[in-house]
């Protein structure tokens, strides 16, 4: 049932592995590499010309973006639509806030144990709706999504309530607190292309390729003799680690998580990011989720509060007129 | 513990109204209707803004059923184009339908929170085995009783409801036999968009009417379909009895965790019966 969904995506030879369709055109390999060095290069200049608003808007857009790429790693690559992936991010981005505050916020700390919290929530959950498939997946994970968002607002005593986590300490790198919105963007850069790399690399190997497999053809690669519950367990697993940094990062960014952070529209937001960028494309992830922060965030006060109702007009377009995503228009698939 | 007992039957009966149009919707069509707690809140405030009076308080589900059967039809229009696609682009495709619906309300009605009066008579309380309860929320707890006698006969007696139940089971043999399943679906959609926007006015009382309000419905109708499984009346009204215990009773004697509850609920009605209590189709493929 998923393999007709998820076909239009995808020619229909590339299930199981080693999936000749990995490889997207030489030329265009070759171009892409000049491409992400340069946008690298932009993004680390980026805080020496601009200014500390935008500056700190961009590095929300890389929060997010990692939030997006993680979720892509289970919606493009595996083809489980997750509507409730910001319970993963939340977790993390609570874990992050909390430990930073009670305990350290000394570098690689609150990044590990929101990555680990975040990773600890989708092993908690997820052995529940990877059992199930296509409509099921979306509406368990949306209710666990909801239902963990509500735990953030009534466990007050650890998350501050409808208040949210406060008074969150800057990130220290080497006992220097990262003060400056330009220190903190490094950071986050830093760190969204750890994450960003981690999950390129997993959706590139082996392990990628069984997963499109299962994307394509769940019951071929189960007759081909993976166990492709352990398969979607682990990658729901390792995105809801990947989320959860990406939450480590809001907090080093922002200083607070409230509520807002965790809850369905983030999770839906995302989502349509990553359907604006072309399901299965991590660039496009990336894109999507750029154009979802600079129309809620920047955009949104522009527009009298009313940036929910423009981004509800651009889910319809996209359902209709971008079937398979910007990367869709582009003439690659991934 | 009577009084939350009550109250978990009220919200049971209310719960059911909504989540019985969704598992239909969703188990006949495979549609996962996203925007249907936006119908229940296009309900909500139109009780909170008209009713207090009886004429109001009519007045308000006759607009309400109005809008909900026009929403319905609109939408089944709209998921339409969608069927041979992925359920990820309907669920999106009601999501941004959901998305503009809760903020073209916010638009009209304030995005203060509006509290709902009951009728005139109701609005009292009466004395049921020596505890006071709430008129109107036994008032909830009849009407509901009564539209789960009713929806369960239509669907499980009357040849609409076989006609309905055959296109559950196997669309294109219901299509052969030269019945339009695009009516069908056209039907059921509006019919249950009318029960979540009359369950909005109903619920009012109760639960007021304020933005996010959409979702926090829309997932305890989810969590009561997953439990009592798709497509199923028996399910939904199984489900939503639960479902209303846990959520009050659990309220009241773990104030803090009553989501943990929810959840562990939903966890092991999953573990044991992946396809929910009452459910026929296979969850995993």
């Amino acid at each position: 049932m998923t393999a007709d969904q998820q076909a239009p995506r995808t020619e229909p030879g590339a299930a199981g592995p080693p999936a000749p369709a990995t490889a997207p055109g030489g030329t265009g390999r070759a171009y892409g590499r000049y491409v992400a060095v340069a946008v690298l290069v932009v993004l680390a200049a980026a805080p020496l010309f601009l200014a500390p608003f935008a500056t700190s808007t961009l590095s929300r857009v890389l929060v997010f973006a990692l939030f997006a790429v993680s979720l892509d790693l289970l919606v493009g690559v595996t083809g489980l639509p997750s509507l409730g992936h910001a319970a993963y991010f939340g977790s993390g981005a609570y874990a992050a806030g909390w430990v930073s505050i009670h305990v350290t916020a000394q570098a690689p700390v609150p990044l590990l144990v929101g990555a680990g919290v975040g990773a600890l929530a989708a092993a908690l959950t997820g052995w529940i709706t990877v059992r199930s498939a296509g409509v099921f997946f979306l509406m368990l994970t949306l209710a666990i999504g909801e239902l963990v968002g509500q735990v953030a607002n009534s466990w007050e005593s650890v998350t501050g309530g409808a208040n949210g986590l406060t008074g969150v300490p800057a990130v220290r790198v080497g006992g220097e607190p990262l003060a400056n919105a330009g220190f903190t963007h490094w950071y986050v850069l830093l760190v969204f292309v750890l994450g960003f790399a981690l999950v390129w690399v997993v959706a590139r190997s082996p392990f990628g390729d069984a997963l499109r497999g299962i994307r394509d053809n769940e019951p071929r690669m189960r007759a081909l003799g993976y166990s492709t519950s352990l398969y979607k367990y682990a990658v729901f697993v390792l995105a809801g680690g990947v989320a959860g940094m990406a939450g480590s990062l809001l907090v080093a960014q922002q200083r607070l998580v409230s509520t807002a952070d965790v809850g369905f529209l983030i999770s839906s937001l995302m989502l349509l990011a990553v359907v604006i960028g072309g399901a299965g494309s991590l660039w496009g992830a990336c894109l999507g989720a750029a154009l979802v922060v600079v129309v809620r965030d920047a955009l949104g006060p522009t527009l009298d509060g009313h940036g929910p109702l423009v981004l509800g007009i651009v889910f319809v377009v996209v359902v209709y007129l971008l079937p398979r995503g910007a990367a869709g228009l582009l003439g690659r698939t991934r | 513990m009577l009084v939350s007992i009550l109250n978990g039957v009220a919200i049971g009966f209310l719960l059911f109204i909504l989540a019985v149009g969704l598992s239909l919707v969703f188990g006949m069509m495979d549609v996962l209707n996203l925007a249907h707690g936006a119908l229940f809140l296009l309900g909500a405030y139109l009780g909170a803004t008209l009713a207090g009076s009886w004429g109001g308080f009519l007045g308000a589900l006759g607009l309400a059923a109005v809008g909900g059967l026009a929403a319905g039809v609109l939408l089944s229009l709209m998921t339409e184009p969608l069927r041979k696609r992925s359920h990820l682009d309907q669920a999106l495709l009601t999501l941004g339908v959901a998305l503009i619906a809760a903020e073209l309300l916010i638009i009209v009605f304030g995005d203060d929170p509006l509290s709902a009066a009951a009728p005139p008579g109701l609005d009292g309380s009466v004395s049921v085995l020596g505890a006071v309860y709430p008129t109107y929320r036994l008032l909830i707890i009849v009407i509901g009783a009564v539209l789960a006698l009713a929806v369960y006969l239509v669907v499980d007696r009357t040849r609409v409801g076989a006609l309905v139940r055959a296109t559950v089971a196997d669309r294109e043999m219901v299509a052969t036999l030269g019945i339009d399943n695009r009516l069908v679906k056209g039907a059921v959609f509006a019919v249950g968009s009318v029960l979540a926007t009359v369950a909005g006015v109903l619920g009012g009382p109760i639960y007021g009417a304020r933005p996010g309000l959409d979702a926090t419905v829309l997932i305890l109708a989810l969590v009561v379909v997953v439990i009592g499984g798709l497509g199923s009346v028996r399910g939904a009204l199984v489900g939503a009895l639960v479902i209303g215990q846990i959520d009050t009773v659990g309220r009241v004697l773990l104030p803090d965790f009553a989501s943990f509850v929810l959840f562990g609920a939903l966890a092991l009605v999953l573990v044991l019966r992946p396809q929910g209590l009452f459910g026929t189709r296979a969850v995993a493929r």
